[in-house]
């Protein structure tokens, strides 16, 4: 097929749409609303799993010193921790500075344990390299010498991760269930707009015009319709997600806990939306017109 | 130019519309097919075009062998038989300019050519005047002029008439009948399925009546009338 017969079809289905006027209204609609569901959804389950990820990093393994240990066996056990593969860093707080945050807590009555009443440990705080490596590296360090004990909220950061990933699972079934739909409920007001335009194709047929020549136009219209579908929602998410962005990022300031930022994100969701219009789109009017290009 | 032997035609719902039927038509010939209801007319006439596809027996349509024929092939048959319809069938969303240029279009005529020859046939027809119109906005016999100037546009060789004067005014219809007097003078052979017992009297040509899915009579300068 030469250049020129291309730039007719793309002509035609330009003056298709405009002349098919609320069916495409219609068609443009329907891929807007199920697109703005989509790409709402996506960006709300990503940021869900964004904060679950900073929250289950957030958990650290707290290793307590025993008091009995001199200064080279802290530093042999720091050595042995830091040999640890799972074992991301390292930090140190003293018995002292360990008060503090109580103090710093719970209030000045505590500072009675000040100097030699001081009733806590030394501790090292590990960060594991994967949230799931915590209760493994707490099991190996409670078996090392000069170790007094560990905590990494036990139990409950088990359960905390239990849901976390609950909580991914779910969003990506949700997810992938949504876009099931988008793709079924495009696809299906698509074929509504073709299965109007039967006779059309089949008047098309007896003037003698081959398959691909009655095709392209509807391709090309589909694709559009995606398209123009499509750009609605992606306005509608990239103003919302950038205002959305900076008033909850000014809420989390000071905390571990950070959105995905708009950048790439938004670009991720933005090629999403495109995409899934535009090939649903003209897949959807290709599968339909087969059935009426067969006789 | 169409050669039919021995020709059957069985729907799948068990109905035999044609039962061995054999008829040859030369090229610049003017025919009548008539028939009552249900013998076997339409689907006659759609063999030409291979709308429908003979059980058994050989369909020729000058060098298309309809019955050996693969369907990608069909659209390029479809070139060189214009037909016209009872109701018109044009494209409703297109303008009369477009649905004439479309069937070239579908040819890969260049747009001057299709400019020239869409106005050309309008002006044959005499709708030159109404080339921005849609469909809708015409009145029956100015559509089905249209609809034969799309399907003369492309020069075929036969123009196949289904009922083209069923839902016009008795005026109306004379002068699509004239039209296609002139069209048949320029050399395309013409076959016309009627009901039209006036023009088919008047305008003597050859007749074709089909009963009982075959030719009951054919008859140069024929008459209307069939036995049932």
């Amino acid at each position: 097929m030469n250049i020129k017969t291309m730039w007719r079809h793309i002509k035609e289905s330009f003056k298709s749409i405009k002349r098919n006027g609320w069916m495409s209204i219609a068609a443009v609609s329907a891929v807007a609303v199920t697109l703005l569901l989509v790409g709402s959804f996506i960006a709300i389950l990503m940021n869900a799993n964004k904060l679950a990820t900073d929250i289950e990093e957030d958990v650290s393994v707290r290793v307590y010193i025993d008091l009995a240990a001199e200064e080279e066996d802290r530093i042999q056990l720091e050595e042995d921790l830091a040999a640890l593969d799972e074992v991301e860093s390292i930090g140190f707080s003293s018995r002292a500075d360990e008060l503090d945050n109580v103090i710093g807590s719970y209030g000045d009555e505590f500072g009675l344990f000040e100097g030699d009443d001081n009733p806590l440990y030394d501790v090292f705080v590990l960060n594991t390299t994967s949230p799931e490596l915590t209760a493994d590296v707490a099991n190996q360090a409670e078996d090392m010498n000069y170790v007094a004990g560990v905590n990494y909220g036990g139990a409950t950061a088990d359960r905390l991760f239990y849901i976390m990933d609950t909580v991914r699972n779910v969003g990506a079934i949700i997810i992938i269930a949504l876009i099931f739909t988008a793709v079924f409920l495009i696809a299906n007001t698509i074929r509504i707009t073709i299965f109007s335009r039967s006779t059309e194709i089949e008047i098309m047929k007896l003037v003698g015009a081959t398959n691909w020549f009655i095709r392209w136009p509807f391709l090309i219209e589909g694709a559009l319709i995606g398209f123009i579908g499509a750009l609605i929602p992606v306005g509608i998410i990239s103003y919302v997600y950038l205002r959305g962005f900076d008033t909850i990022m000014r809420y989390l300031s000071g905390t571990y806990f950070a959105l995905l930022p708009p950048q790439p994100f938004l670009y991720y969701i933005i090629a999403l939306l495109l995409g899934i219009g535009v090939v649903i789109g003209s897949l959807g009017s290709s599968l339909s017109i087969r059935r009426f290009l067969k006789v | 130019m169409i050669v039919m032997s021995n020709v059957y035609k069985k729907y799948p719902n068990g109905i035999t519309a044609i039962n061995g039927l054999d008829v040859k038509i030369d090229q610049g010939e003017f025919v009548y097919v008539v028939g009552p209801s249900g013998a076997g007319k339409s689907t006659f006439i759609k063999m030409i075009y291979r709308e429908e596809m003979p059980t058994k027996g050989t369909v020729k349509v000058g060098e298309f062998d309809l019955a050996n024929m693969k369907l990608s092939k069909i659209p390029f048959l479809r070139r060189h038989v214009g037909v016209v319809f009872q109701d018109f069938k044009l494209l409703p969303k297109m303008t009369v300019y477009e649905n004439i240029a479309y069937a070239m279009q579908v040819v890969g005529k260049n747009p001057k050519q299709i400019q020239k020859r869409v106005l050309e046939v309008l002006d044959l027809v005499g709708l030159k005047h109404k080339v921005k119109m849609f469909p809708n906005e015409l009145s029956g016999g100015e559509q089905q002029r249209v609809a034969i100037a799309r399907a003369i546009a492309n020069m075929p060789r036969v123009l196949i008439a289904d009922e083209p004067t069923g839902n016009l005014d008795p005026e109306t219809a004379w002068g699509i009948m004239d039209l296609l007097e002139e069209i048949n003078n320029q050399g395309t052979t013409i076959i016309m399925a009627t009901h039209n017992s006036d023009i088919v009297n008047s305008v003597r040509h050859r007749v074709l009546a089909v009963e009982n899915g075959r030719i009951a009579r054919d008859q140069e300068q024929g008459e209307y009338g069939y036995e049932h």
